[in-house]
């Protein structure tokens, strides 16, 4: 897919969060053939290098980073977040979180579409964490945003597609927006789900982190994501509820 | 004792935590707390001092700073 004129190969969009060690979210990254990460600021001291290893870590990798404004409970701060993340890792994406909620992280879509509108004024390419509520989506296209990033269930509860109507309708409402789910995948088969859905990507990192063995449910991912597209593109069957036999019945015997 | 021939610091918040401090300016300010070849992003007040400002950016007493660094992120 295309962002910003950028073809971004893969479909599977990966945290960096949370890894048992830098070796573990390096093979990870590698099983999962990703070629974008997500990355965020936090505060340092002047002693503590530990953000500065990382940075290195990531550009040498030599993937493309889109920063988060993960934490951030208002618009003011996910804005001043955002430019502070900017002049970082120096690219204009950022993937908007305006938090609302302690419990649920659920976004807090009036914050959402107030940063969204002051962010793409200046210039930078928004990637909103929203729900799959219509009338902020349609706020976020109105304020700028080309691309849209509903969650599939909260942050980190691996609970996949909690609302899948919802989300149909999001897709089917906006054929042309590229969309990622964002958030609350937890197996591959969800993520399978989201693509055959027609969704363009997802955008996970607990459910690899957190696993046993993240390499592993990494590749699985990969994998997924790769089965989900293919279907979607080779356009399934209708479903029906009654039977339909598959063997014809043309010359079947003792009728 | 030993402090006395510095004069009164500035005192400041940083990161959230409470700071006596000499500089004059943000960039100064970051050499003072070693941040020297550091890559850092910085705000005083809820408000981004890109790189290029930090050295005109003079700190007033009670200014909050921010001092954010990459981080691991989802």
């Amino acid at each position: 897919m295309q962002i910003d004129g950028i073809e971004i190969v893969s479909r599977l969009w990966l945290g960096t969060a949370q890894y048992p060690s830098p070796a573990i979210l390096a093979n990870s990254i590698k099983a999962a053939a990703s070629d974008l990460l997500t990355v965020s600021l936090r505060r340092e001291s002047g002693r503590d290098r530990a953000g500065q290893y990382f940075w290195q870590f990531i550009q040498d990798l030599g993937v493309r980073v889109l920063p988060n404004t993960a934490g951030c409970h208002s618009a003011r701060e996910a804005i001043t977040t955002a430019e502070m993340a900017r002049e970082v890792f120096g690219t204009h994406w950022i993937k908007l979180e305006v938090i609302g909620d302690h419990d649920t992280l659920h976004p807090d879509v009036f914050g959402l579409v107030e940063a969204a509108r002051e962010l793409v004024a200046q210039g930078f390419t928004v990637f909103p964490y929203t729900t799959d509520d219509l009338g902020v989506a349609d706020q976020l296209l109105a304020a700028g945003c080309r691309i849209l990033m509903p969650w599939g269930a909260p942050i980190g509860s691996g609970r996949g597609l909690n609302n899948p109507y919802g989300l149909r309708s999001m897709r089917l409402r906006y054929p042309d927006i590229p969309m990622v789910i964002d958030a609350g995948i937890g197996l591959p088969s969800h993520a399978a789900q989201a693509m055959e859905m027609g969704f363009d990507a997802v955008l996970l990192n607990t459910a690899v982190a957190k696993a046993g063995d993240p390499p592993r449910m990494a590749a699985a991912f990969r994998d997924a994501v790769i089965a989900g597209y293919e279907a979607r593109c080779a356009d399934p069957m209708e479903a029906r509820d009654m039977a339909a036999p598959s063997t014809p019945v043309f010359g079947t015997a003792f009728q | 004792m030993f402090l006395t021939h510095l004069g009164p610091g500035m005192k400041i918040t940083v990161n959230g935590n409470p700071h006596d401090i000499s500089a004059q300016n943000l960039a100064d300010l970051l050499i003072e707390l070693g941040y020297s070849g550091t890559v850092v992003a910085t705000a005083i007040n809820q408000s981004f001092v890109p790189v290029s400002r930090r050295a005109q950016q003079n700190l007033a007493a009670g200014d909050q700073i921010e001092i954010l660094a990459p981080m691991q992120g989802g």
